[in-house]
């Protein structure tokens, strides 16, 4: 660690007056109020921790609300699902935001927002006062758009595996459980979801650990949209030439129930499919915070926000990052997007705090990276400048993009991007 | 005359009160700018150790405007950097290079 930054640190731990006597002997006590308050420590919210930080110089106090010890990143996962990588490539600890930056991490979870008082209630009882709250809770699964899938999920039975962590092992092991011969389906719902590319670069990553290790078996997309909905041609193209009669895609197949003895899904207009492992991902919603509190009032689905600043159009200092956004048009639900709203949000609350203009043209970029065997890689990117006149992002006329093929040169940048966007938003 | 100094120097620094806060303002947008390249560049354009991405921290302002036009035209092969490149504008890219380019390697 930088000495200035841990002068800086212990600075900012100093300043934190009321301190509650909250929190067991092992995690620091966590503050009656701060300046500054992040709920979810995913790529949005360490991000605007991180950089509230940073752009105030260190002179406001921020306490992030996340009750893991370490953040484990969605980007990269399903290489883990194919076998070529391990959870510890994709995890790295929430201490260094402390150490690094002192931002005071509340090791809980946020469990009710008392937008009056300007105070977030923890699932242990403490709360925490803000002047600026800044909601990242990414999505949450819903679970009534597929009958029979919550139970099946809480059985350990039918996974979802779209929150990185203990059911992406889970998964891995059915796959490796799952004789030669099987067949391993996922379902995918109607965008939009979080990851657009995810479902088919997990497909890939199956396919890829089947052709090596079990190559009489079957990878099925059962996709509730029409067709592939995020850089089709290249997946198409590379599934094709690579895992042709391995892995079929079906599109307009939108589940709607299943059942976990006979491991059968349902569809709204097409017959039953069966599968050795299946992997039903339902519709998304906005975080459970975000809905608890009111914040979701786009559909009751996703949140609505100014998008210069990230401001809730429900509450006021309330702002929402992530993938929980209602998107603007062209905007994926990525992490690569979440860490880019991460910092528009921390520039536009240190300039609030601070008596400054907010940043009449904040821009946000996005990259995504995806593998189609443990080496190969395919990316999109794209640019979004936001239009003061639209009040909207737009992407810039002519910038983005695909990759012209896979290619082995991407792979090593994308394992260059997920080690600098995870130190970029948690070291 | 005395008076004429003092008056200068009053206002001299009233000016530099008022660009103080204005600079602030535009120096927060500028580095909320140059963080949207720290996702693959890292955190203030240093990347981590062994990357094959560029740190930008230190690189002279002149040469990171060259390179940026050279992405937007193409005489600069890239995978990602073209496409990303074109997404900003002049100005953007020549706030962006200022920055990287007082910070220390």
């Amino acid at each position: 660690m930088k000495r200035r930054n841990f002068v800086q640190a212990s600075l900012a731990l100093g300043s934190l007056s009321s301190l509650s006597l909250v929190g067991c002997a092992t995690t620091a006590p966590i503050p009656a109020k701060a300046k500054v308050v992040v709920i979810g420590g995913g790529y949005g919210g360490a991000t605007a921790a991180k950089y509230v930080r940073m752009l105030s110089n260190y002179q406001i106090d921020v306490v992030l609300v996340e009750p893991n010890d370490a953040f484990i990143s969605c980007p990269i996962s399903n290489l883990v699902i194919g076998g070529s990588k391990t959870m510890g490539d994709i995890s790295t600890p929430y201490d260094k935001l402390r150490s690094n930056h002192g931002v005071i991490q509340a090791r809980d979870r946020a469990v009710d927002i008392d937008r009056g008082k300007k105070t977030v209630t923890l699932a242990g009882g403490a709360t925490i006062g803000y002047d600026k709250l800044i909601v990242s809770p990414g999505v949450d699964m819903m679970w009534s758009s597929v009958e029979g899938l919550k139970d099946a999920s809480a059985a350990g039975q039918i996974l979802q595996a779209w929150k990185a962590g203990p059911e992406t092992l889970a998964l891995r092991k059915q796959l490796e459980a799952m004789p030669d011969g099987g067949v391993y389906a996922i379902a995918v719902p109607l965008a939009p979801y979080r990851c657009p590319p995810g479902p088919y670069e997990r497909a890939s990553q199956v396919a890829s650990y089947f052709k090596k290790a079990k190559p009489k078996s079957k990878v099925l997309i059962l996709d509730a949209n029409p067709d592939v909905t995020s850089k089709g041609p290249l997946f198409k193209k590379f599934w094709a030439e690579n895992y042709a009669g391995m892995l079929e895609f079906r599109g307009n197949h939108k589940a709607i129930a299943v059942d976990a003895k006979t491991k059968t899904v349902k569809f709204e207009t097409a017959d039953d499919v069966k599968a050795d492992v299946l992997n039903v991902l339902p519709n998304m919603s906005a975080g459970t915070i975000a809905m608890q509190a009111g914040l979701a009032n786009a559909n009751g689905r996703w949140c609505n926000v100014n998008y210069q600043t990230f401001e809730s159009t429900a509450a006021k200092d309330i702002h929402v990052i992530g993938d929980s956004v209602l998107a603007a048009p062209a905007m994926p639900k990525s992490g690569h997007m979440a860490n880019s709203h991460g910092k528009v949000v921390a520039a536009a609350v240190v300039a609030q705090l601070s008596g400054l203009e907010v940043n009449p043209r904040p821009l946000l970029t996005n990259t995504c990276y995806s593998f189609v065997n443990d080496k190969l890689v395919v990316h999109v990117a794209s640019v979004h400048q936001y239009d003061a006149t639209e009040k909207t992002y737009k992407t810039v006329p002519g910038s983005g993009g695909v990759s012209t093929a896979p290619n082995e040169l991407e792979g090593v940048y994308a394992m260059n991007w997920a080690q600098n966007i995870w130190a970029d938003s948690l070291l | 005359m005395r008076f004429k100094t003092s008056l200068a120097v009053l206002l001299l620094g009233g000016l530099a009160a008022t660009s103080v806060l204005a600079q602030d303002a535009a120096r927060l947008h500028q580095r909320a700018l140059a963080a949207t390249c720290a996702n693959c560049h890292g955190t203030d354009g240093r990347t981590v150790q062994g990357s094959a991405v560029p740190s930008l921290a230190g690189m002279p302002k002149e040469y990171m405007i060259q390179q940026m036009k050279a992405f937007q035209n193409g005489t600069r092969p890239a995978t990602v950097m073209h496409q990303l490149a074109k997404g900003l504008t002049d100005e953007q890219i020549e706030s962006t290079a200022a920055y990287f380019a007082t910070l220390k390697r």
